[in-house]
């Protein structure tokens, strides 16, 4: 309780038990409402996990029939599946790298050094996310269409590269404020060329940023429909191939990946956490 | 001493050409694409050639006003009621989450980790006919005893506030959590009661977060059409649905290029205005 509820409470009189029902209700309203708004958001979380446990009857797996382990035991029994979990995990893993790369030195210059020009970069890196993934797909698609190039896996590639940078400086940056450049000024004195004191000092000191915003864009890929759906030509990913089954078959195995990818996704954001909690606490 | 050194003022622009450039040839030059395909006319066997068909716009317009609107309708109530479940939220955990802010924010961006398709598909599995959520209304009566919650504008507007709401509420509490709580104080102190310190100081300095969540919820709303998709029918699809079979069903290019630059355009213009209000800076963090 805040301290200013206790001034409000000493300067009147003892409340009435009705004023006193009023009082709790008030005070613990909110918290209620918290509870309940993350109860909504955690509710088809906890589907996805139960569903993959279901015994489904026929193609669909929309109704509860029973407990079953058979599609943990099996998540790739399914023809097609693990080839899209495959396609996708390379796609994250190839364009969350790149887009890291190019995204970190965006952000070391907005960062750290004043230039003509930074308003527009500015503009440049909202863009993307200000735009729906409808639009930049269409656009996207019309740029390949046009020039001829062939759809495929690589232009997935080009286009998760894309939609990822915007979103790697964001992470980056926000890590990057406060970074103390007391200590490469320190390793130059002492001799480190410019190349040394990047790999001895900036690289470390920035390594927890750099993977903060690897891991965003990995997950953003991973999960990314319409912009791929749009690109993809023949090629499918993951989420293309619940789309596709979408209509005909839902089968338990999807809502399995899907945990899985939900619980890497957790474990490592929760070691984030912890992480941040330690440094904090030795600080 | 190096190359570096003598000309410092150039290392900015080393670090930023290959992603901007990257940025350039993909985002930008694609604008100039869609553009351009949008005035072209032909047919998809003897191919699609520019011709400044403007009619390709007006088609757009007077064929799929309907569903401009109703992904314009859907998306403003999406932001609305993503606005007032997120902004107790987001305040809760700014002024009483303690030690556990962190942890409470990742079970808001939580739903983000389960893939987009598979957790729209759970909305089906809670909405669904033979579901608890539609036996407890009917009981209550609440619902028609063959009232039903799926395929309908409820179900998709529903779906869309939740598959956008944590896009409310962490500029919510990003702002929120930067508010000095000595200024709350101050104006308590000054014999304000705690309805008139929360709307003339904490929903002021709120603001910069409510402009930013509204807009990253509307925009991304507006061009949805997974939700329309799955929890609606063709009577709830909204204008990405049409942009989408166009391209991918129908390869009617010019057709959905225009109807993608139509959506972009209204977006924009809704941006400049809101960033004429805050700044871009504030916007990108």
């Amino acid at each position: 309780m805040s301290a200013a509820t206790e001034t409000v409470a000493l300067r009147r009189p003892a409340p009435r038990p009705l004023a006193r029902v009023a009082g709790f209700v008030r005070a613990h309203a909110l918290t209620a409402f918290a509870i309940l708004a993350f109860v909504y958001l955690m509710l088809p979380i906890a589907v996805v996990v139960l569903f993959s446990f279901n015994d489904p009857i026929g193609r669909f797996n929309f109704t509860w029939q029973g407990f079953s382990l058979d599609a943990w035991r099996h998540p790739f029994a399914y023809p097609g599946l693990g080839e899209a979990v495959r396609v996708s995990l390379e796609i994250a893993a190839i364009s969350s790298a790149v887009a890291t790369v190019l995204g970190t030195l965006i952000a070391l210059a907005l960062v750290r050094y004043r230039f003509r020009g930074r308003g527009a970069t500015n503009l440049l890196i909202f863009l993307p996310m200000a735009t729906p993934e409808i639009v930049m797909g269409a656009s996207l698609l019309t740029l390949f269409l046009n020039l001829g190039v062939q759809l495929g896996l690589g232009t997935i590639i080009l286009a998760h590269i894309m939609f990822n940078i915007s979103y790697v400086v964001v992470t980056v940056k926000a890590r990057l404020v406060g970074f103390d450049r007391h200590l490469e000024e320190a390793a130059m004195d002492l001799y480190a060329n410019q190349m040394t004191t990047f790999r001895k000092v900036t690289l470390p000191l920035i390594a927890p940023a750099l993977l903060a915003g690897a891991l965003i864009a990995f997950s953003l890929s991973i999960d990314d429909f319409v912009i791929t759906y749009l690109v993809s030509g023949a090629q499918t990913t993951f989420p293309l191939f619940v789309w596709g089954s979408a209509r005909v078959a839902v089968p338990p195995q999807i809502n399995v990946i899907g945990t899985m990818i939900f619980g890497v996704a957790i474990v490592l954001m929760l070691a984030n956490v912890i992480y941040q909690r330690r440094r904090g606490a030795a600080a | 001493m190096n190359v570096f050194h003598r000309h410092r003022w150039l290392t900015p622009y080393l670090l930023l050409a290959p992603g901007l450039a990257f940025l350039a040839v993909f985002f930008l030059v694609p604008t100039y694409y869609l553009g351009n395909t949008s005035l072209q006319s032909g047919d998809l066997f003897d191919g699609y050639v520019f011709t400044w068909a403007w009619e390709n716009y007006r088609n757009a317009i007077s064929g799929y006003d309907a569903q401009f609107t109703r992904s314009l309708e859907y998306a403003a109530i999406a932001t609305v009621v993503a606005f007032l479940i997120s902004y107790p939220l987001a305040y809760w955990i700014a002024f009483r989450g303690g030690r556990w802010k962190n942890l409470l924010l990742l079970l808001i961006i939580a739903p983000f980790f389960v893939t987009y398709l598979i957790r729209t598909l759970a909305w089906q599995i809670i909405l669904t006919n033979d579901g608890f959520v539609v036996h407890t209304l009917r009981t209550l009566h609440l619902l028609g005893s063959d009232g039903h919650l799926l395929a309908s504008s409820l179900a998709v507007v529903a779906g869309i506030t939740y598959n956008f709401l944590p896009f409310m509420a962490l500029p919510l509490y990003v702002s929120l959590e930067q508010i000095d709580h000595r200024l709350i104080e101050a104006a308590e102190d000054l014999y304000a009661n705690r309805v008139k310190a929360f709307v003339r100081v904490t929903f002021p300095l709120s603001l910069p977060g409510v402009f930013a969540g509204t807009l990253l919820t509307f925009i991304p709303a507006a061009g949805d059409f997974i939700n329309a998709q799955l929890l609606g029918t063709p009577r709830q699809y909204m204008i990405g649905n049409v942009i989408q079979s166009k391209f991918k069903v129908i390869a009617d290019y010019p057709e959905a290029a225009a109807l993608s630059f139509i959506l972009m355009a209204a977006i924009l213009v809704m941006i400049l205005l809101y960033t004429r209000l805050i700044g871009t800076e504030k916007l990108t963090g």
